[in-house]
């Protein structure tokens, strides 16, 4: 009887050892997706009902709670400049030469008319602080073998109360993401693609957004090009460097 | 016989006099109160129809669905193209282009920080080019309250209270907060030149209005228009022509599957108007029907009362041989007179009433302070082809009517007794 059970215990152990856990799973994500600090070029190509845009922008971020993007492209939009610091988000305008403050709700608005909001754009928040997880299965997305984990806010204070997604077996990064409300509602999907190795993590640089409760075809999200861990003067994260 | 008649009516005062006036006071109540409600309801559709529904209005399909977001994504593109269209097919009608939006005032202290702001309701229209048209149908002159209209590009007019509200006066700078069509934030700087006291509860809370071009600049609405709003010439909203605009323009622009084709909503078809409309038809017939019968009733009493006044004389002109049926017929003829005569002149008061009040119009607006829907102010009476004719229903039908019954006593003298009748 011994010689049947102990196999038996030892290959559980192995199969269950496969299997990491949604914690392991998203301090892998967290380490490919996150960084102390990021300064990357991006393009935003929305897909309106009516007509296809694109806006180009240099961002800044520090952690979770600094962040400064200004836009360089389209004419109407260059020079106009974003600074996130913790909840607060104030814009500056150079055709009227004001600086706004907006919090709240407002923060979770369209940024440009895309189908991300400010929280999306500015926002880099590592999993792990602020959701817990749970390991649902496997599945193939896209020709990858991925592990579909479900993650439950464990604050109030976060855009997404839960979110669905499915981490790429061998890269570790999310290839999909479901992001839902608290009351359950499905609010938006992101796809994920052109993974890249950049400073030896693994990083999408296209992320196609879509907003379920808007219309038109999403919004495509391309890193143009991105550095991490670079050191980024503090004098950026300040009103002052909104009017410079 | 109707000359001897008129003679009598005009001759003899103390046998006319009393009824020609009692005629004429409820003549000229009946034809001022029909004008009255027609007024009032004809100004609350032409202020409708000026603010917002225009008699006509040309939106995208996609917006009119969700016409009271003002989704200027959805908005009319090409409206230069589509506009000189509609005014070589529609030379009955003027056309108008707006933009109707939503967005924050935000007043800057002096270090262009944020001071204080405050929603608003804007209005784009045509300010600028020369064409007096919206400014003439918003009465911006008259409602002029503080600074003067804009005269640049880059000005707005604020609503005074709202004025008020942010500590903001002509001269001042103000930034727009509101969202562009594509859907950005977007910011943009204006100088009031003015202010303004609509006369309405909800426009006076918390509206602007700026040059179309500006709005089109904030809202990156290039050869855009939220609505094109559509008025009858003569700026009388008629459902018979309108119901023809509305066959032609279906005509041209047949339903399409394209979401932001044009599609024409008339005044009736907006904001509940038709419901509206025809409630405030219904009660205002109501209630001049119940005036109409109660003034019949009192000019019906009035004709019984000079029937009565009359006794004796017919008791007399029995007395001398005139036959029964020719006093009675006198009498009914003598009441036609009256009530013709009545009539006339109480319609020709009641006429009078009506255009100095038609043009000059009762201000109301103490009472309309916390009204929170679209009312005017100042309500004018107005006069109808039906004003012309309907005090001769009171005036002289029951009148005529009054006096048949009263006379009907008459057959009932007896020739016997009209001497001791005398002698007493």
């Amino acid at each position: 009887m011994k010689k049947i059970i102990i196999p038996l215990f030892l290959l559980g152990v192995s199969l269950n050892a496969q299997n990491p856990s949604a914690r392991e799973l998203i301090e892998k994500v967290d380490k490919n997706m996150s960084a102390d600090s990021r300064v990357f070029t991006s393009k935003m190509i929305i897909h309106n009902p009516r007509n296809t845009r694109s806006v180009e922008s240099k961002s800044w971020s520090m952690g979770e709670k600094k962040s400064y993007t200004e836009y360089l492209s389209p004419p109407r939009e260059q020079g106009t400049k974003m600074l996130k610091l913790d909840d607060q988000l104030w814009i500056f305008s150079p055709s009227t030469d004001r600086i706004i403050e907006i919090s709240g709700h407002m923060l979770r608005q369209s940024v440009m008319g895309s189908d991300l909001s400010y929280e999306d754009m500015m926002e880099d928040p590592h999993l792990l602080n602020h959701y817990t997880g749970k390991v649902e299965g496997e599945e193939k997305i896209s020709g990858r073998d991925c592990w579909v984990i479900t993650l439950k806010a464990n604050t109030a204070d976060v855009a997404y109360q839960s979110q669905k997604v499915w981490v790429d077996k061998d890269r570790f990064i999310p290839i999909k993401k479901e992001l839902y409300a608290k009351s359950g509602v499905l609010l938006k999907r992101m796809e994920l693609s052109d993974v890249m190795q950049i400073q030896g993590r693994w990083f999408p640089k296209k992320i196609l957004f879509k907003d379920v409760l808007k219309e038109g075809d999403g919004t495509e999200f391309q890193i143009m090009d991105i550095e991490f861990n670079t050191k980024i003067p503090e004098y950026i994260f300040s009103k002052a460097s909104l009017k410079k | 016989m109707i000359r001897f008649l008129l003679k009598g009516i005009l001759r003899d005062k103390q046998r006319s006099l009393l009824p020609v006036v009692v005629v004429i006071i409820g003549v000229f109540l009946t034809v001022a109160m029909f004008c009255w409600l027609n007024g009032v309801l004809n100004d609350s559709i032409e202020l409708n129809a000026r603010f917002n529904a225009g008699h006509v209005k040309i939106m995208t399909k996609a917006y009119a669905k969700n016409v009271d977001q003002l989704p200027n994504d959805l908005a009319l593109t090409g409206v230069d193209t589509l506009l000189l269209r509609l005014k070589k097919e529609f030379p009955e009608m003027v056309w108008g282009e707006r933009i109707h939006f939503g967005g924050l005032i935000d007043a800057p202290d002096a270090k262009g920080e944020t001071r204080t702001q405050g929603p608003a309701m804007g209005f784009g229209i045509d300010l600028l080019s020369g064409d007096r048209s919206e400014t003439e149908r918003f009465n911006l002159e008259k409602s002029l309250r503080r600074g003067r209209l804009p005269l640049h590009h880059g000005e707005i007019l604020m609503s005074d209270e709202f004025s008020l509200k942010l500590k903001v006066n002509p001269g001042d700078t103000v930034t727009l907060i509101g969202s562009t069509m594509n859907g950005s934030m977007t910011m943009y700087n204006y100088t009031v030149s003015g202010t303004i006291v609509f006369g309405t509860g909800p426009m006076d809370q918390g509206s602007v209005i700026v040059d179309l071009e500006d709005v089109r600049n904030a809202l990156d609405m290039n050869n855009a228009a939220g609505e094109i709003v559509g008025y009858l010439a003569d700026n009388y909203y008629d459902e018979k022509k309108i119901g023809q605009v509305v066959n032609r323009f279906n005509t041209l622009f047949p339903v399409s599957k394209d979401e932001y084709s044009p599609v024409l909503i008339t005044l009736r078809q907006q904001n509940s108007l038709g419901q509206m409309m025809d409630q405030i038809k219904a009660l205002g017939g109501f209630a001049v029907f119940i005036f109409v019968l109660s003034m019949s009733l009192v000019l019906w009493n009035a004709g019984l009362l000079g029937g009565l006044r009359r006794y004796s004389e017919f008791g007399v002109r029995l007395a001398i041989g005139e036959d029964y049926s020719h006093i009675y017929f006198t009498m009914i003829y003598e009441s036609v007179l009256i009530g013709i005569i009545g009539s006339i002149i109480g319609t020709s008061i009641g006429l009078l009433g009506s255009l100095y009040m038609q043009h000059h119009g009762l201000d109301l607006g103490s009472m309309m302070k916390n009204a929170t829907i679209l009312m005017p102010a100042v309500f004018h009476t107005r006069i109808t082809p039906t004003a012309f004719f309907i005090g001769f229903i009171p005036g002289l039908f029951s009148t005529v009517i009054g006096t048949a019954l009263s006379g009907i006593g008459i057959y009932k003298r007896k020739t016997a007794q009209l001497f001791k009748e005398l002698e007493a």
